[in-house]
């Protein structure tokens, strides 16, 4: 048996489902669908599944890839996880929407052609806008219209890139290409929008800590890692891609060590994650695109572990901001441990799943000589520690007592954290079965002595650099520009002396047409008016004259 | 009334944040010991360094928020910076 329709298609549907059920067959809904579709991903064999002709080109909505069932099999993961996290807190516009945006992504997964990526590319733009909307925050409208802004542009400069790149070449498949044309440049940068790189990066960290508790763990997974897929799919080995990847690992560490909102640390820390991906990418041999497919699998889970447990943070206190958190840990165990977990995870600390996923991609500059990326992305590990695994958990759950004494949020969003720092610790200690579904075959063992105790000293100094640093790293009530000040404030600014002055001119305009106006009507009254010559009463001895001089004339004029 | 005696959570004691110190330096020395004993192969120069992943980590570090310093000094607002 194998799938007729794209498995994505499963969740788009059950999206659309969700707000006309209630109750229990709500929940069936949600608990069950992703589970359905996991197992439709997995049905789906090798090569072109379903055809089918659209205009004068042959799409393929249907087409399976090791390393698209690897990123479908962890989004339908996530929808699962992430759906029983929202059950019952979520408002019903953000469940459903959210189960639409999941499924789009999976269907991207499953795609053989670029339009039918554009198709769905699209459709995750909408889905995850809605999530952003339906939160419960107080500023998320503005922040959901920013958001689809940018996805906008982004899905412009992509259809461009298709369609130039259609004309150029006639084929509509998707697959390794390289970026030496106005199309493939095009396709290339509209994936890198997504995918959080400079410089608009700034839009993860804009929109999704405006979400709300449940909404910012969906939006984590789907929109930058489907990115990363296509990037995978289509320009493994680009070299650019290296230093946009650097780029983003420095980015996301700089940025969340000046962040004081707990969410938008882990939203920097994303845009940091995707930068190791990238850079994976980008390097392009088997081990470092094995690592960067990897990292996605592992980084999804770990970092929606790190959301869940902040958003339950946010659910039980509504507070965000490290400089009113703090002390948590005495009355939120279950939270912390999780949330601990997954800043051990997203650390890379041997036994957690970033140990045995990350270390590929350092594995692959090795084998290639690479010696500026290698030190780079070793610094950049120790980073990792310093802005997410301390960082994090030591402003919210310790650092000094905030008074706050929250309970563990309820059992339905404590499950799926166990169950992702389960996962989590388990990917770690027996990384084998992820390995085995990894698109190349792996020959690379995580755990030698020599490795273990190098990312042990590596990641222990980091911590010892944060704990000597403490009284640099306290926060403040503040946040850090970025590339959205162009849009929000420049652009506005913009905006408004554009209307001050355009607002002078029409005035200027509008007074001189009534001046002009007011002359008319006062010369029309002059002379047509009760006063004017033209229209007095004339005595009849004047119409006498009249006729006697016209007369007269007559008379003369005759001889 | 209670609220002092929940302060006093073991953790927080300064007594204890001392035995956790040195409990951390006591993890940290015995991370780098092994060097003395494993060879890290090193494939680009001073990877092969003694304890190069423990000064590296901590230099690296230091740097890290020495520069995010830096430009804190240009793109630090308040953070009702775009509400008004």
């Amino acid at each position: 048996m194998t799938a007729s329709f794209p498995p994505g298609m499963i969740l788009v549907a059950g999206g659309l489902l969700i707000p006309f059920v209630r109750g229990r067959v709500r929940e069936a809904l949600v608990l069950g669908l992703p589970l359905i579709t996991l197992w439709v991903v997995w049905l789906v064999p090798d090569g072109p599944v379903v055809t089918l002709s659209f205009l004068d080109y042959q799409l393929t909505p249907v087409f399976g890839s090791p390393v698209g069932r690897l990123f479908g099999t962890v989004f339908s993961i996530m929808a699962f996880a992430g759906g029983l996290f929202a059950l019952r807190q979520a408002r019903t516009l953000e469940l459903a929407a959210a189960f639409a945006y999941a499924g789009s992504a999976i269907a991207v997964t499953s795609s053989g052609d670029l339009i039918t990526v554009f198709v769905f590319w699209e459709l995750m733009a909408i889905g995850s806008t809605l999530v952003v909307l339906a939160s419960d925050q107080p500023k998320a409208f503005e922040a959901s219209m920013r958001y689809m802004l940018v996805h906008l542009l982004g899905g412009v400069i992509l259809m461009i890139g298709i369609v130039a790149h259609i004309a150029d070449t006639g084929s509509v498949a998707f697959e390794a290409m390289r970026p030496d044309s106005f199309g493939r440049v095009l396709i290339l940068i509209g994936f890198l929008i997504n995918a959080g790189a400079p410089p608009l990066s700034a839009w993860i960290s804009d929109a999704y800590p405006e979400a709300s508790p449940s909404g910012t763990v969906f939006l984590s997974a789907f929109t930058t890692k489907t990115a990363v897929f296509t990037l995978w799919v289509a320009f493994p080995g680009t070299w650019i891609l290296i230093p946009v990847g650097l780029y983003m690992v420095f980015y996301g560490i700089i940025y969340a060590l000046l962040e004081n909102d707990m969410r938008r640390i882990l939203a920097y820390s994303i845009v940091n994650q995707v930068g190791f991906m990238v850079t994976g990418i980008g390097i392009g041999t088997e081990m470092a695109l094995n690592g960067a497919a990897s990292h996605a699998f592992a980084h999804i889970i770990y970092k929606a572990l790190l959301l869940m447990s902040a958003g339950s943070v946010l659910y039980r206190t509504g507070k965000r901001k490290c400089t009113d958190l703090g002390g948590l840990f005495r009355t939120m165990p279950v939270t912390t441990i999780c949330g601990g977990i997954g800043a051990l995870a997203i650390s890379a600390f041997p036994f957690t799943s970033g140990f045995v996923s990350k270390s590929m991609v350092a594995q692959g500059a090795v084998d290639q000589h690479l010696a500026i990326v290698w030190f780079l992305l070793t610094a950049a590990s120790a980073g990792v520690f310093l802005h997410a695994g301390i960082k994090f958990p030591w402003f919210v759950f310790f650092q000094r007592d905030s008074g706050l004494r929250p309970s563990d949020p309820p059992m339905n969003m404590q499950w799926p954290m166990l169950f992702f720092a389960f996962l989590s610790v388990g990917i770690g200690i027996y990384p084998r079965p992820l390995y085995a579904i990894l698109p190349y075959a792996v020959e690379f063992v995580p755990y030698t002595i020599p490795h273990v105790v190098a990312q042990s000293q590596l990641l222990l100094f980091a911590g010892l650099a944060f704990f000597v640093l403490l009284p640099q790293m306290q926060r403040t009530p503040t946040i850090s520009l970025d590339f959205d000040w162009f849009y929000r404030r420049f652009g506005t600014a913009l905006g408004r002396e554009f209307t001050v002055r355009t607002t002078r001119v029409w005035a200027r305009v509008v007074d001189a047409a009534a001046v002009r106006a007011q002359s008319i009507t006062y010369g029309l009254l002059k002379h047509h008016g009760p006063h004017g010559v033209l229209a007095r009463t004339w005595p009849t001895g004047s119409m006498v004259l009249w006729v006697a001089v016209l007369l007269g004339a007559y008379l003369v004029f005759y001889f | 009334m209670t609220g002092n005696r929940h302060d006093d959570h073991w953790l927080v004691r300064p007594g204890s944040i001392r035995v956790l110190w040195i409990v951390f330096i006591g993890v940290l020395a015995a991370t780098v010991a092994p060097d003395f004993l494993i060879d890290q192969h090193g494939d680009f120069g001073i990877e092969g360094s003694f304890g190069f992943y423990a000064w590296y980590g901590f230099l690296t570090c230091v740097g890290m928020v020495v520069v995010s310093k830096v430009l804190s000094i240009f793109l630090k607002r308040r953070d009702t910076y775009f509400d008004g």
